[in-house]
């Protein structure tokens, strides 16, 4: 090896340390990390949401073809709320748009994932895995209301 | 050199039947576009449901294109450089299996019955036929390798000190972890999936059975790509006019393929239950580490054609790159080869944000997915592909290029397009856009309530890119069935364009044997698939029925 390539090795050596510096960085210091994984227990495969405290949400989310229950989730701005998705049938994406909230609806597992909604608006769910013939009507909404209307 | 006539026909056969199943994967994958753009608002166009038409889109171009290719070319490159025909009769067998495979999962695709994309992720239900058409074409893919090995064990025996010559290398590297990889998938469909079709067994695990798949599923994109990569290695330093850098970087990056090309598949699943988070990191961290042998190859590759371009009188620091025979049409392969380390320099840093663990929730599934592979299995894959299918197809059989000014115009064309439609592609998928969707039937449709105006710029460039790779494809297809159907000129050989390396370099013994790989890529598969595999027996509770992609039902028999 002549000094160049050693160079370029050492160069992309670093490049990948500091990418994988900010993964690591990310997931203990911001907590942004990939959905938790959930040992699977039938009382996720019933649709529910339970209000732990005063801004805290608990939902259990079930993907079905071709819908989400329960496809509409009201909270009040400033809410932090615990996803726990599962599927009914075949396997089903969850991405809410602009969190960065991304997960799959497998049957037989579950995945969970926290969020923080510090602005109001609505929110869309887009089932973003082929799910069969109705795929693309398979949405829902997360409605975060300002706090003054409640 | 001379081919005898039946492996040349063998060959011939390989590389003319994907390339006409490629015109409707080609016109499926333009529909997609216009279905995606909101121009048409409907679930089927010409007979063809959106949904079937993206299955034979991804099965016909990425894994039978890709598939008949790899083991065409491998027979071409061990016969030409061991000097010695592999056995004719495994690749007779080789060839029988791998079209009827492919006949069969056409059938089930054609009919309607498999529309489950080339992921066949259960518990979609597709028709056994489908399923046995994968493993046939598996099969006769295995069975060319183990002639080839065969012929390279000879081979060792008469030349025991000599280099393994580097495009063998690189094509027995790729053929190891296919064999080793689609193990997990024939596993996947002849004792889960089969039987669940079949109706002999009543529900299936379904996070078991993706994470089999994609055991499988990444490595297949380094079995698309690696003969591109011989390609760049063997053919284009000669082709543009210099020398081969370094030829133990490129043995070292294949040796190092082997190692981890299978176990960083998780990094497909990491917003999926079943898999713990410790997991999810190891696995990012190989799938950081197979991003090794590729920056060896981005800078060998530089340094490579910046010497060619030095050598044609360049001046200056970037004046080699001016110099280089572009528009060449007796050169035509040098320009399929750059075009696709163009665009893989895009596909590769975005497949990095794709393998960045949590970074990946902000793409996953969504339109960015396809926007990243298309510049790598759409960019040097494919004009790798095509390009020598066509370089092949008229050496082997004796007849000039048809229409070499048109055949010029394809890679530059297609590598326009795809950097508009990837562009579409990419910046729709940070706006959320969801790949694999009929968006134009909701949210492409001002008179849906899910309607969403903010996708219309984004998907009408990969429309636009999507309308410029369609018109290359097509000038594509005229060359090379006018060549096909042309008349005999010359007298039919086998060739490559060889490249000689630039420095005297001395043979590293451990990058003159495969043993001490192999022993490193199983060590590493064990530590990366034995905590997933526990994981999912932990995590994960019963199985499913089977699904119809039409009705929300489960099946019964």
């Amino acid at each position: 090896m002549d000094r160049n390539e050693i160079k370029v090795i050492v160069i992309t050596g670093l490049l990948l340390a500091t990418f994988l510096f900010a993964v690591l960085w990310a997931a203990d210091k911001r907590h942004i990390d990939v959905p938790a994984c959930i040992p699977y227990n039938s009382k996720y495969a019933t649709s529910k949401i339970t209000q732990l405290d005063s801004n805290t949400y608990q939902v259990f989310v079930v993907a079905k073809m071709w819908q989400f229950d329960p496809a509409e989730i009201d909270v009040p701005v400033g809410s932090t709320v615990d996803f726990y998705l599962t599927s009914k049938d075949v396997t089903h994406g969850f991405n809410i748009s602009d969190k960065s909230v991304n997960m799959m609806a497998v049957f037989g597992g579950v995945t969970e994932t926290s969020v923080y909604f510090d602005k109001p608006g609505t929110y869309s769910i887009v089932c973003h895995e082929y799910c069969g013939a109705g795929h693309q009507n398979m949405t829902g909404k997360v409605v975060v209301s300002p706090k003054k209307q409640k | 050199m001379k081919i005898s006539k039946p492996l040349r026909n063998v060959i011939l056969f390989e590389l003319f039947f994907p390339i006409t199943l490629l015109t409707l994967g080609i016109y499926h994958g333009l529909m997609q576009t216009i279905y995606r753009s909101g121009l048409v608002h409907s679930a089927a166009e010409a007979h063809l449901d959106y949904y079937q038409g993206l299955t034979l889109h991804g099965v016909i171009n990425a894994i039978v294109l890709t598939t008949f290719f790899a083991v065409a070319f491998g027979h071409a490159i061990m016969a030409y450089y061991l000097k010695k025909e592999p056995d004719i009769r495994f690749a007779r067998i080789s060839l029988i299996f791998m079209v009827v495979g492919t006949l069969m999962a056409a059938y089930a695709m054609l009919s309607g019955k498999a529309s489950v994309l080339y992921t066949f992720y259960p518990p979609l239900r597709a028709d056994p036929t489908f399923y046995l058409g994968a493993v046939f074409l598996i099969v006769g893919s295995w069975i060319a390798f183990w002639g080839w090995i065969i012929l390279y064990r000879t081979w060792r025996k008469e030349h025991k000190t000599d280099k393994i010559p580097m495009a063998v290398l690189g094509n027995i590297a790729n053929f190891t972890v296919w064999q080793i990889c689609t193990l997990s998938v024939a596993v996947e469909v002849l004792v889960f999936i089969l039987p669940w079709s079949m109706g002999w067994t009543n529900t299936i695990n379904v996070a078991l059975c993706r994470t089999l798949f994609w055991f499988f599923g990444h490595a297949l994109v380094y079995f698309w790509l690696l003969p591109s990569y011989i390609m760049f290695y063997t053919f284009l330093p000669k082709l543009a006019g210099g020398k081969l850098y370094s030829g133990n970087a490129g043995r070292f990056s294949f040796m190092l393929f082997i190692i981890l090309s299978i176990p960083v598949g998780v990094h497909h699943q990491f917003g999926e239950p079943g898999i713990t988070s410790g997991t999810k990191l190891f696995q990012t961290i190989l799938t950081f580490g197979i991003t090794l042998p590729s920056f060896i190859t981005a800078f060998t590759m530089a340094a490579t054609l910046e010497y060619a371009g030095r050598k044609r009188g360049s001046k200056g620091l970037f004046g080699w790159m001016a110099k280089l025979p572009y528009l060449d049409t007796k050169n035509y392969m040098f320009g399929y080869l750059i075009c696709g380390l163009i665009l893989f320099i895009f596909g590769g840093l975005t497949g990095m944000v794709n393998a960045s663990y949590s970074l990946n929730s902000m793409v996953h599934n969504t339109s960015w997915v396809p926007g990243h592979f298309h510049m790598t299995v759409a960019g040097p894959v494919y004009l790798a592909i095509i390009g020598m299918t066509l370089y092949l197809t008229s050496k082997l059989s004796g007849k000039p290029v048809r229409f070499p000014n048109l055949n010029i115009m394809v890679p530059y064309l297609w590598c326009i397009g795809i950097l508009i439609f990837s562009y579409g592609l990419m910046s729709g998928g940070l706006l959320g856009e969801p790949r694999r969707t009929n968006l134009g039937l909701t949210y492409l449709n001002p008179a849906s309530s899910q309607y969403r105006p903010d996708w219309i710029p984004s998907t009408a460039f990969a429309l636009i890119g999507g309308i410029i790779m369609t018109l290359s494809a097509l000038c594509y297809f005229i060359t090379f069935f006018g060549t096909v159907f042309s008349k005999r000129k010359e007298e039919p050989i086998l060739e490559f364009p060889d490249s000689e390396l630039l420095h005297n370099e001395p043979t590293i013994g451990i990058l003159n044997r495969f043993a001490p790989w192999v022993i490193m890529m199983i060590i590493v598969l064990l530590l990366a698939y034995i905590p997933a595999i526990m994981n999912i027996s932990q995590y994960i509770g019963p199985g499913a029925q089977p699904f119809s992609p039409n009705n929300p039902v489960p099946m019964t028999f």
